[in-house]
């Protein structure tokens, strides 16, 4: 029984683009508040006052429209798959189409599968195009992500996100989908219930059952689809709630350090959620060379991955420097004490 | 076109007046204006206010103020103009008078701010702005003014000292007008220590939230001597508009619209810069008393802040402004500030000031600026 | 709820969301906010340009006592920016500390939350500008 996803038509992708919120807070200070010491990371991003998934979105799309050289007009649909979303209900996609001047010729919907809905919106992204239903689509993972004040989560739950614009494969596009595959099962690891501001997790049952079991099945089903090995790819891209579980992925699928590194940036930048593995996946793009071959793995809690292998093209050449890298936006940093990360997360009842 | 003067003018003091509503300030000063004048019925009512809407809840004071003054079935309309309403409602009191329309016309400016939060004082005020572009962004008059200032400091070298001067002046002189807001004297030291509210301008470069209602009576200057010995002529009014975003102006640190509104204020009198003896500047912001002893024609482009602090802005000075307070010191409540200038020149013209009196001046200069300039009144009154 | 029924701001979107003025087809005048009369040559035709959002600093101020709406966001650095096509507009600055803002410092257009009303009212974007992003190439 072929597993395998992939459409009639090649598609890749015809234009990247992330953006990080500039604050950080270093987890010393998180931890200072909080009275906790080992972190699971150094620093995380952190919104601005006035930033919110709609407006990191809106400059991830720019980013990717600068890149994808097209007319917006051209895009019919965009879709935002994030856990923070402005509104509980009403598109933050209609927002992105509106900013980027979109609107009105197109499909919008906002994704919704914990960490793993930015995945979720490529995946349905190379279905529309793949199909010919579509010329391009855009697909965007983006969170403002929190923890509970005090929370492990806390120390980890950032701000961020990467925009795809998905369209044939062509000479235009950087890199091309080879095929993906999707793993789920039902398994509440993690959830947030209505009107409630904050989610639950089961602790370790994160782990083992939630993270690794989906992660490494996704990357399995994947690699046996299509018949390759850790060693036919140059970069894998796990995601990544922190710096010890993408690392231990690797290690149980057989990737070398190098291989992740590049795309490995909850680090320094935190957990993006819905964000992460764009994220971590345009860092790659930013640097890779025409013919490297790329793992993308992502995970959401509830539970599934969506696993792609992607090769990168000769249009990357040109079209990396067409906007912001990732690291511009990692480079660019201002640090903020506990009491101001609190006023930009609003914590503050004034 | 028939002359027109003032032949009663009244006040309340400006300050927070707490226990007094809308009407009973506007109708005090009214009352107090025809007992001035002496007569006890007018044939026309306008008023000036800027935001009653907003401050308190009530629109439609032509009707409400007439009708608690006891005028009767008169014709009583508001006029707005933002800051400079009560500019404005005198001129056009004026026009009915000088048309022949009608005889003996009230003129009442009030605003009643303090029943606002303050910050909702400072979003109705800033309706002035364009709303929908300023306003939205955030914009505050303050912020507005502040980002003029910073720029005319800029370009001209001037120093948040020499703006002191301006807050200096006014203090000295409210505190010998019973009708001031603060009658308190300040040191230079005072203002420059006074914390920033919209950087560069700081607390005391700006007037405050207050109110107040001033009201005058007008008729025709022919028959004006059976009311009074002293009526006071308003011998030329001008006004003009400019655009209502700043950042759309041709030209940042010029008000074109004072610019307008006063060549045709000294075309229709007959004067020039140098015949005024008395200037009410509209001070809502030190910055902009700079730029109105500029735009006005007093002193060249740049030297507006200079003058202050030579001191040459004192009642005994070439360019006595502020002379009862000013905005910053006699206070500012908005739509009634124009007809409270009114007062104060008359009171200047008829050698009624006291203390702060302008060694025998003949002709007065009212300065009303609505919005961040851009709609500005220019009135000029002659003793007759 | 919203201070006003939402059509008030939603017709507004697009010069807010992306900095959309207007040019005078006649004289060429560009315009922003969005202009039906030009206020150079006076003509009536316009047509809609999209802004490139880059310009820089005329002036600037920092609001400490802000309007009712924005008390949340104080102090913010609000500015008088000219951007490249001739136009000036008030806009905040964001992205930015208040000894970083000068003369003629050079900006780029964001989109970012302006406001929102409260917990359950709408949430308001708009333009503001931050310092041009500094970037690897550069």
């Amino acid at each position: 029984m072929k597993r395998l996803l992939k459409p009639i038509k090649d598609v890749g992708i015809v234009g990247y683009g992330a953006y990080i919120p500039m604050y950080r807070i270093k987890d010393e200070e998180i931890g200072r508040v909080w009275g906790a010491n080992g972190f699971p990371i150094q620093e995380k991003s952190v919104p601005g006052i006035d930033e919110d998934a709609a407006t990191i979105a809106i400059e991830a799309a720019r980013n990717a429209l600068k890149r994808a050289k097209i007319n917006p007009q051209e895009i019919r649909a965009i879709w935002t798959g994030t856990e923070s979303k402005p509104y509980a209900v009403k598109p933050t996609s209609t927002i992105v189409a509106q900013a980027i001047g979109a609107t009105p010729d197109l499909d919008a919907a906002d994704f919704e599968f914990a960490c793993k809905a930015g995945t979720e919106a490529v995946q349905t992204a190379i279905g529309f195009v793949g199909s010919r239903m579509a010329k391009y689509a855009m697909a965007i993972g983006v969170d403002t992500a929190q923890g509970r004040p005090g929370d492990h989560l806390e120390f980890t739950a950032a701000a961020g996100g990467a925009a795809y614009i998905i369209g044939e494969k062509s000479d235009e596009t950087v890199a091309y989908f080879e095929g993906s595959y999707s793993y789920v099962t039902d398994t509440p690891d993690f959830w947030r219930r209505q009107h409630e501001h904050y989610p639950r997790h089961g602790n370790r049952f994160t782990g083992e059952p939630a993270y690794f079991r989906h992660v490494i099945n996704a990357a399995k089903g994947l690699m046996e689809e299509l018949g390759y090995t850790p060693n036919d790819f140059d970069y894998a891209v796990f995601h990544q709630p922190n710096v010890k579980f993408p690392l231990t992925a690797a290690k149980i699928l057989g990737f070398p350090m190098e291989k992740v590194k590049p795309g490995l940036l909850s680090g320094i930048i935190g957990n993006t959620y819905a964000g992460a593995t764009l994220v971590g996946i345009s860092a790659v793009l930013d640097i890779a060379k025409p013919g490297e071959r790329i793992l993308w793995v992502s995970f959401g809690s509830g539970a599934g991955s969506d696993a792609f292998s992607i090769v990168v093209q000769d249009a990357i050449e040109e079209k990396r420097d067409l906007a912001p890298k990732t690291w511009d936006y990692i480079n660019r940093k201002k640090y903020i004490d506990y009491a101001l990360y609190a006023k930009h997360r609003r914590k503050y009842i004034i | 076109m028939r002359k027109v003067a003032i032949i009663g003018v009244g006040a309340i003091p400006v300050g927070e007046h707490w226990g007094t509503s809308l009407r009973d300030m506007a109708v005090e000063a009214l009352l107090n204006a025809m007992d001035d004048a002496g007569v006890d019925k007018v044939d026309s009512l306008y008023v000036g206010n800027m935001a009653s809407g907003s401050f308190v809840e009530q629109e439609n004071l032509g009707t409400l103020i007439a009708d608690f003054a006891g005028l009767g079935h008169i014709p009583a309309v508001k006029i707005e103009a933002a800051c400079a309403s009560g500019g404005a409602a005198v001129q056009e009191g004026f026009k009915a008078v000088a048309s022949g329309l009608d005889d003996i016309v009230a003129v009442v400016g009030v605003e009643k701010m303090t029943d606002a939060w303050p910050t909702d004082a400072t979003r109705y005020l800033a309706y002035a702005s364009d709303a929908e572009y300023e306003l939205f962004n955030g914009a505050s008059f303050v912020a507005l003014n502040a980002l003029v200032m910073r720029l005319y400091m800029k370009e001209f070298g001037a120093t948040e000292e020499d703006f002191a001067h301006f807050a200096v002046n006014a203090h000295k002189n409210g505190a010998n007008n019973p009708y001031a807001m603060f009658k308190k004297v300040i040191k230079v030291e005072t203002a420059l220590r006074s914390p920033y509210i919209a950087d560069p301008l700081k607390l005391f470069d700006a007037s405050s939230v207050c109110d107040g209602a001033a009201a005058v009576i007008l008729a025709p200057l022919d028959k004006a001597k059976e009311f009074t010995d002293t009526p006071i002529e308003i011998a030329g009014i001008g006004r003009a508009v400019d655009t209502i975003n700043l950042a759309n102006r041709r030209e940042l640190l010029r008000l074109r619209a004072t610019i307008e509104a006063s060549r045709r204020a000294y075309k229709m009198a007959g004067v020039e810069p140098k015949d005024i003896d008395v200037i009410e500047v509209h001070d809502a912001f030190t910055i902009m008393a700079a730029m109105a002893l500029e735009d006005l024609g007093f002193v060249p482009k740049g030297q507006g802040a200079k003058v202050a602090s030579e001191g040459q802005i004192a009642v005994d000075g070439d360019y006595p402004i502020q002379t009862m307070g000013g905005l910053k010191a006699r206070g500012h409540p908005v739509g009634a500030t124009g007809v409270y200038q009114t007062v104060e020149a008359v009171w200047q013209l008829r050698i009624d000031a006291g203390k702060n009196q302008v060694p025998d001046p003949e002709i007065a200069l009212t300065q009303n600026i609505g919005g961040t300039g851009s709609n500005i009144t220019v009135n000029i009154l002659r003793r007759v | 709820m919203p201070a006003m029924q939402v059509s008030r701001y939603w017709r507004h979107f697009k010069e807010k969301y992306r900095l959309a003025g207007t040019k005078c087809k006649k004289c060429g005048k560009i315009h922003f906010p969005p202009r039906q009369v030009c206020n150079e040559c006076g003509s009536r035709e316009m047509e809609e340009i999209q802004l490139s959002g880059k310009g820089k600093v005329v002036s600037w101020t920092i609001v400490r006592n802000p309007p009712s709406g924005f008390e949340y966001y104080k102090p913010y650095p609000l500015a008088l920016v000219e951007l490249e096509e001739g136009p000036i507009v008030l806009a905040q600055l964001t992205d930015v500390s208040e000894d970083e803002i000068d003369f003629g410092m050079e900006v780029e257009m964001v989109t970012r939350r302006i406001r929102e009303f409260s917990e359950d009212g709408i949430i308001l974007y708009g333009y503001k500008f931050r310092p041009v992003l500094k970037t690897s190439k550069d």
